[in-house]
């Protein structure tokens, strides 16, 4: 196999000349003996192209993507425009990364801001990045960033109707600093408010809630920012970007701080992920907001043109008191989103979140009538909903699989506080009422 | 370069003007500089109360985030309001463009501002960073 390397022998040869080194290897003579490998990689030759083709296509046969999809709990199976993959795939885009050069990535960076503003006009929030990783991530950022704006503060207090990979990734961000994490435990599938009042107390900077929840169930938010902004302490909520179709969002709350996954509006679930994290905020926090941030400003000659702005904040320039080491965005799965939502517009968004929870509705009256399994809890949802079967969940969705249908989300999997046998439902537009009549026969046969 | 002789400095190139109780801090000549155009200052809260060499404020300018520390423990007694709508002011007159203003004990003024250092001691300091570039 040829090694890729883009310099000639003579290339290496006057670079280590200019350094003073006789050999490459002298370069790594600080890293311990026992660390470096004596061998070469133990990876296979190479293959010809076509036979490369013949394996990639076979392993890719053995994907399923026939069956219907339910799945939910994060990821979703929504329709996609195709005007989304086409603007993907124009070269111009797919081919840039983060734009440093405000003078070479005009187009990416409206983009940005473009997905920026968007953003904001979703949650009722003032301020967006550029995109994080994930929402996963995008809460540990939220959580670094209301640490730093409330003084003398070292506690976080989450719900546990966090999505449990959320909880996870919170975990293991703060594992290592001086920061107390609570869990606030859930009552009947949302989160236990009293408890959570009770948690209150001087040096907690936050609270994160998610809503709808990752069983799916919308938490009840009224006059909580107040009771939280009166402890000097900020609400962080985690919402499905989806649901503010037709859920309050995040800003009409008073929360202080918006964040979420980006993955309903434009992206396909993929093997989970890549997947785009927003984070937006009131404009107070502004100069706190961790990432890349696109500005509109004008040139030279007074035409519009965007840039990277507030650079302050950012680790190149304040170094080690940056409040945040990303640096980066979700640039190209970020432009997916927004492609999506502009294609959309405010109406067919609302349209959309419409159909989620009225198809979503329509399934879960039918699987409670017909067949065996029993809600949760009785609460409100949006598209998305936990029912109790009354066999593991692990028996039910192989063979619910091998009629064609993902079947849902095994809670008891993803968090073993769930009792065995929840299953996660979401129904998303996308489901026809032919898909949900063949899921209701199907399940009732599997459960007889 | 100027470092008025009534002022007193910190070695972190903060200026301290006490009148009573309370210290009024800014950044010298030689700071504001070396920042550079400033943009943008993050204030403290009125009333919120602060150690001695605690960040109390950050100074931003085109090509730097500086924190701004207090030489003085106490509460914020005010801020300059000025300096949020024209935060330039820093680079045009430094002297006279306070950040925050400090209320001290009496117990803490006479121990930590007397660490503080006269003009001639900061110049002398000054010259040396400079001969260090």
């Amino acid at each position: 196999m040829i090694a890729y390397l883009p310099h000639t022998d003579e290339d290496i040869e006057a670079m280590l000349d200019v350094i003073g080194v006789a050999r490459i290897d002298q370069l790594f003579a600080d890293i311990p003996q026992e660390l470096i490998l004596k061998d070469p990689l133990e990876i296979p030759t190479g293959l010809p192209e076509h036979e490369v083709y013949r394996r990639m296509k076979s392993l890719a046969g053995s994907n399923q993507v026939q069956n219907v999809s339910f799945l939910g709990c994060g990821s979703y199976d929504h329709i996609i425009p195709a005007v989304v993959s086409h603007i993907l795939s124009r070269s111009e885009f797919y081919t840039s990364y983060t734009p440093y050069q405000a003078e070479m990535s005009q187009g990416f960076l409206q983009a940005i801001f473009e997905f920026q503003t968007m953003i904001c006009e979703l949650t009722g929030l003032e301020v967006a990045n550029a995109s994080l990783y994930d929402g996963h991530t995008a809460a540990s950022e939220a959580a670094v960033l209301s640490l730093n704006s409330v003084r003398r503060s070292d506690t976080l207090l989450y719900s546990s109707t966090l999505h449990p990979f959320t909880r996870q990734v919170l975990r293991t961000h703060f594992s290592n600093l001086p920061v107390h994490l609570e869990e606030i435990p859930s009552l009947n599938g949302t989160t236990d408010l009293e408890v959570l009042s009770a948690r209150l107390r001087p040096g907690v900077a936050g609270v994160i809630l998610q809503s709808p929840n990752y069983l799916g169930y919308v938490e009840d938010l009224s006059g909580l920012a107040e009771k939280l902004h009166d402890n000097g302490s900020l609400l962080i909520l985690s919402t499905n970007p989806l649901s503010l179709g037709v859920l309050k969002p995040a800003g009409e709350w008073g929360a202080d701080i918006g964040i979420g996954d980006t993955q309903p509006l434009g992206l396909p679930s993929y093997f989970g992920g890549p997947s785009v994290g927003y984070i937006t905020a009131t404009g107070k926090l502004l100069r706190k907001m961790p990432g890349r941030i696109a500005g509109q400003s004008r040139d030279q000659e007074g035409k519009r043109a965007f840039l990277l702005t507030l650079q302050a904040r950012e680790q190149h320039i304040k170094r080690e008191r940056a409040t945040s080491n990303i640096c980066s965005n979700q640039a190209l799965a970020a432009l997916a989103t927004t492609v999506y939502l502009a294609t959309l517009g405010r109406q067919g968004i609302r349209e959309i979140a419409d159909q989620n929870t009225q198809k979503a509705h329509y399934l879960y009256g039918r699987l409670v009538k017909e067949t065996p399994a029993k809600p949760l809890f009785d609460r409100p949802f949006f598209n998305e909903f936990p029912i109790m079967l009354p066999n593991k969940a692990a028996d039910v969705l192989p063979r619910m699989e091998e009629k064609g249908f993902f079947a849902g989300v095994d809670l008891h999997r993803l968090d073993p506080t769930i009792p065995n046998g929840a299953l996660a439902i979401a129904v998303t537009e996308k489901r026809t009422c032919g898909e949900m009549e063949a899921f209701v026969e199907a399940l009732k046969e599997v459960l007889r | 370069m100027e470092i008025p002789k009534d002022l007193k400095y910190a070695k972190t190139h903060e200026w301290v003007r006490v009148e009573g109780d309370v210290a009024y801090i800014g950044i010298s000549d030689y700071a504001q500089e070396e920042l550079g155009d400033i943009v943008y200052v993050e204030m403290p809260s009125p009333d919120d109360s602060y150690e001695k060499g605690e960040e109390v404020a950050t100074v931003e300018s085109v090509k730097a985030a500086s924190a701004i520390y207090t030489p003085v423990a106490g509460t914020v007694k005010e801020i300059n309001p000025d300096l949020e709508g024209t935060p330039e002011l820093i680079n045009q007159k430094p002297y006279e463009a306070f950040i925050f203003a400090i209320r001290f004990s009496e117990a803490a003024g006479s121990a930590e501002l007397k660490e503080l250092l006269d003009a001639e001691a900061y110049e002398k300091q000054v010259e040396q960073e400079k001969d260090s570039h």
